[in-house]
């Protein structure tokens, strides 16, 4: 069953000159957690904000739990948990007071839902009395997922939770998540960061509005049509230059510490041509390996194959 | 319902928790209103007072009881008239009082006489006060004389020099009310609402089951209790310390504060609605609602001797209204059928406000 | 013999009991891209502000480009660049405005102004915006635009708080070539990132938690120390433990 679903949905702003969503569908399936990926300005809060009711599309149609934005948005914000992009707790209470606020709010109490915040909510409950604002990242995040969470919702959609927190407090609330989802939830949750891609059942990578793809973490992978190969040496940048200037390279870029790139075709003699080309560069201790291609090497070529980068803009980094 | 009081108490947190806030929202008014009051000083002393052609029966006895008052220091007893002008100017004098040639006779025969007070109206309190007590005395001189119910009257004339107006001295009270009820509803009501769409609250708030209209309603209703906490503090201070009198019905004084209270709530509703930022909101609250109160509200500077369009369009002013009102109620003892016109335009205005406010007000972003 | 730009020395910041910033030390060459990672509150922000001489340490040394911390904060001020994720730029000035605004606080003459935002915009493909509001520019631009501004007076070192938060991965990628070309030139590049892939490209990281530096060397001899495969898993050991945590 399907619980969030949008349908060629489209938005735009400054009566209709900036395009921020473009005909955009995908749904999200009961019980699912469904990553929204893509960098800032691609369209993720509109989309969050129409299914949330905070936000009209232009065209198109969206569901929540079988509820429509529009006709049935009274039904949509009670049965969805919610937690906008920037930090949305009020700073000047304490942690419990927000809680306790959030619940009755939503006609609830702390106590009736405990169960479902209790492992999250413990880990702040030592600072029931401390104020919200001088939480750190992580906790804060912590809060604001409890009060998310306290009107027990049907559907949970997380606009960007873990933007600006670090990788420890990042891997813990994907584990919260991860146990949510056993209590059946479905979860919408966006991010800026590829790498937590593989952290979803299934993605949709969001580009200047559009869907790239939607698909499995590893099926979106799998599909990425060329083989793809990684190098480093002594001189990495050096390297990267060399492999730029060769015209049987397509692309190379820098991912972590080594250098992804393919060839224009796949053929095994170009991978000889390449070594035997960078040692006369100069190059020393040069590895080259073919390697699975992760999200964001995924998301560099569907981004190049779409129509809305300027051609200079590809030409200058690729 | 529970709803709505944990959203009350939780308002009442900011508003505790920003204790800055709180001393500008409970000093201020204080402050101001002991200052505006220390500025007309109620208790004049020492006034040096001129007496100018007391030569009869009838103004030596005046004369007599203003020298047993502690009020005055006659230091002329004689002036003549032409010199009147030089010695104000010379600061010698503050008053002087001066009786007609048959003043007497004037009184007894024709049973009415009139007397000048003439005093230096650059500052206005001080002259007022003076005429204050020197009309006091005379009205009492004639009491004693000829009893309550006699023809025989005294008809103080009086010229205030270079203010003929003597504007100032209470009226600052209900101006100052005005004012600053006009600051804390509308500025904090706006800022209060402003701040959590900046912080994102707001995005929550709308997209849980609380009714978007009860997020106003919740929102109006600390504030309006804290204004009319704050009301009580000014008028506590006004009566106590400046031992201003309030000479009408307090019940009648709550009733149009609460309902010009309502109008700035309203207002201030009207301001969050239109902007996104606490600075956007705080100056649109203070340059756009504070100055017209000030210029318009008639009590810095009287609405009489301003131009006509300035005039006319002092009428859109809510405080204008809320300003008669209370220094009808308060200054002067007026009931509700003396003020029910201008309660009425007040009224209207809160009533046309509040609808826009609600209508304007997006449930969504 | 190196030559050091940054160099601290058991440099700490304290607000009443509380080390913010605990007896760090460490140096920096001229060149090199030095990744200053941490948890959320470990002190990061604290540290960054005494090396720009934002703010005075409590005890402990340093120099930047030469100069002290604690007498020459003016004179460091002259010799850095700054760029935040935060504020960079202002928005409602156009895109030649922003960089003769930025030349002139720095006091540039108005001959090298016009010389090199002439050279900046034709390297940036920014010419046919020149007269464009900043605002008006997609994200990617505005930042690279705002690192170009940073190093627009040629400054010995460069300080980047996060600069690539929220920017689609090619743009990352652009950025990161201008940081290169930067360090090429030998302007010193001080980073901090909440990218782990970004840590691999600086030549050494320092982690820091609760206060301390906890790790400082070159990403491969930190994986190969903390026998990790990735920076994160490198990060993730190091702060796992941390005690606080709070900006």
């Amino acid at each position: 069953m399907e619980t969030v679903v949008l349908d060629h949905i489209s938005k735009t702003y400054e009566k209709g000159t900036v395009l921020a969503v473009d005909e955009v569908s995908f749904s999200v399936n009961k019980g699912e957690l469904f990553g929204l990926i893509g960098p800032d300005g691609a369209g993720k809060t509109s989309l969050f904000r129409i299914l949330t009711t905070l936000l009209s599309a232009d065209s198109g149609r969206a569901s929540v739990a079988g509820f429509d934005v529009v006709k049935d948005y009274k039904t949509i914000r009670r049965i969805v948990g919610y937690m906008p992009g920037r930090f949305s707790l009020y700073q000047d209470l304490t942690v419990k007071e927000n809680l306790e606020f959030f619940a009755a709010l939503f006609g609830t109490t702390v106590e009736a839902n405990y169960s479902l915040i209790k492992s999250i909510y413990e880990q702040i409950k030592p600072f029931n009395d401390r104020r919200a604002g001088k939480l750190s990242g992580g906790m804060k995040q912590k809060l604001a997922l409890c009060c998310a969470l306290i009107h027990k919702p049907q559907v949970l959609l997380l606009d960007e939770p873990t933007t600006g927190v670090d990788v420890v407090s990042r891997r813990e609330f994907w584990d919260m998540l991860k146990s949510l989802k056993k209590e059946g939830i479905t979860i919408l949750v966006s991010t800026p960061y590829m790498d937590e891609a593989s952290l979803c059942e299934r993605i949709a990578l969001i580009q200047s509005g559009k869907i790239l793809s939607v698909n499995t973490p590893d099926g979106i992978r799998r599909a990425y049509p060329v083989k793809l190969y990684a190098a480093k040496s002594d001189n990495i940048y050096q390297l990267l230059m060399d492999l730029r200037a060769l015209e049987w390279i397509e692309h190379c870029y820098a991912s972590g510490e080594y250098l992804h790139f393919n060839f224009v075709s796949d053929e095994q003699n170009l991978l000889a041509g390449l070594e035997e080309y960078a040692v006369s560069r100069g190059h020393r201790h040069l590895v080259v390996r073919e390697i699975i291609p992760d999200i964001e090497d995924c998301f560099i070529r569907l981004m190049n194959e779409g129509k809305w980068l300027s051609e200079e803009q590809i030409h200058a980094i690729i | 319902m529970k709803q709505l009081f944990v959203f009350i108490r939780k308002e009442f947190f900011h508003v505790f928790r920003d204790r800055r806030t709180l001393l500008i929202m409970f000093g201020l008014p204080v402050v101001q209103i002991i200052l505006f009051g220390f500025a007309l000083s109620s208790e004049v002393k020492n006034i040096r007072l001129g007496i100018s052609n007391a030569e009869d029966v009838s103004s030596r006895q005046i004369v007599n009881k203003i020298k047993s008052s502690s009020y005055f220091l006659v230091s002329e007893e004689n002036i003549s008239e032409g010199v009147i002008e030089s010695e104000f100017l010379k600061g010698n004098l503050t008053a002087v009082l001066v009786f007609p040639p048959q003043f007497s006779n004037d009184l007894l025969h024709a049973g009415a006489a009139t007397v000048q007070i003439i005093t230096d109206g650059s500052d206005p309190n001080i002259a007022k006060t003076v005429v204050n007590y020197l009309t006091n005395i005379i009205t009492a001189y004639q009491q004693e004389s000829f009893g309550v119910a006699t023809g025989y009257r005294i008809v103080p004339e009086i010229r205030m020099l270079y203010n003929e107006e003597g504007n100032g001295s209470l009226n600052f009270i209900p101006g100052v009310m005005a004012l600053i009820l006009m600051i804390v509803c509308t500025a904090l009501t706006s800022v209060s609402i402003v701040k959590e769409k900046e912080l994102g609250t707001m995005e929550v708030l709308l997209v849980s089951p609380f009714r978007p209209i009860w997020v106003l309603i919740a929102k109006a209703i600390p504030y309006l209790m804290l204004s009319l906490a704050n009301f009580t503090v000014i008028l506590l201070t006004a009566v106590y310390v400046l031992n201003v009198e309030v000479k009408g019905s307090v019940p009648l004084l709550f009733f149009e504060t609460m309902l010009f209270i309502i109008t700035c709530l309203s207002l201030g509703l009207l301001i969050s609605n239109a902007t996104n930022s606490q600075q956007t909101a705080l100056l649109l609250s203070l340059m756009a609602m504070m100055l017209p109160t000030i210029i318009f509200t008639g009590f810095m500077m009287p609405l009489e001797n301003m131009p006509v369009p300035f005039q006319v369009i002092s009428n859109i002013i809510p405080s204008r209204w809320y300003f008669l009102i209370i220094k009808s109620v308060m200054l002067k003892g007026l009931g509700f059928e003396y003020v029910w016109k201008e309660t009425l335009v007040l009224a209207a205005m809160t009533i046309g406000l509040l609808t826009i406010a609600l209508k304007k007000f997006k449930t969504t972003l | 013999m190196k030559e050091y730009v940054i160099q601290c020395k058991d440099l700490t910041k304290r607000f009443g009991d509380f080390y913010a910033v605990d007896h760090i030390s460490f140096d920096v060459e001229k060149g090199e891209i030095f990744g200053f990672l941490g948890a959320n509150g470990a002190g990061k922000t604290t540290a960054m502000r005494m090396l720009c001489g934002l703010s005075y340490p409590t005890s402990g040394e340093a120099t930047i480009a030469g100069y002290n911390v604690y007498t020459q904060q003016e004179k460091i001020k002259q010799h850095i660049g700054y760029m935040s994720q935060k504020f960079s730029l202002y928005e409602d000035l156009t895109v030649l405005e922003n960089i003769e605004f930025y030349g002139g606080v720095y006091g540039l003459d108005i001959k090298t102004i016009k010389a090199r935002s002439n050279d900046l915009l034709r390297e940036l493909g920014l010419m046919p915006e020149a007269k464009k509001l900043v605002g008006s520019l997609p994200l990617g631009w505005k930042q690279k635009l705002a690192f170009s501004v940073a190093i627009f007076h040629r400054p010995q070192i460069v300080f980047l708080d996060e600069p690539t938060g929220g920017v689609d991965p090619i743009t990352r990628r652009q950025f990161w070539d201008m940081i290169y070309k930067a360090a090429a030139t030998g302007i010193t590049v001080f980073v901090t990132t909440h990218y782990m892939d970004e840590a691999e490209y600086c030549h050494r990281i320092s982690v820091m938690v609760d206060g301390k530096v906890k790790a400082l060397d070159s990403p491969a001899t930190l994986k190969a120390d903390l026998s990790a495969e990735t920076m994160e898993e490198v990060f993730y050991k190091l702060a796992r433990g941390a005690q606080r945590s709070g900006d």
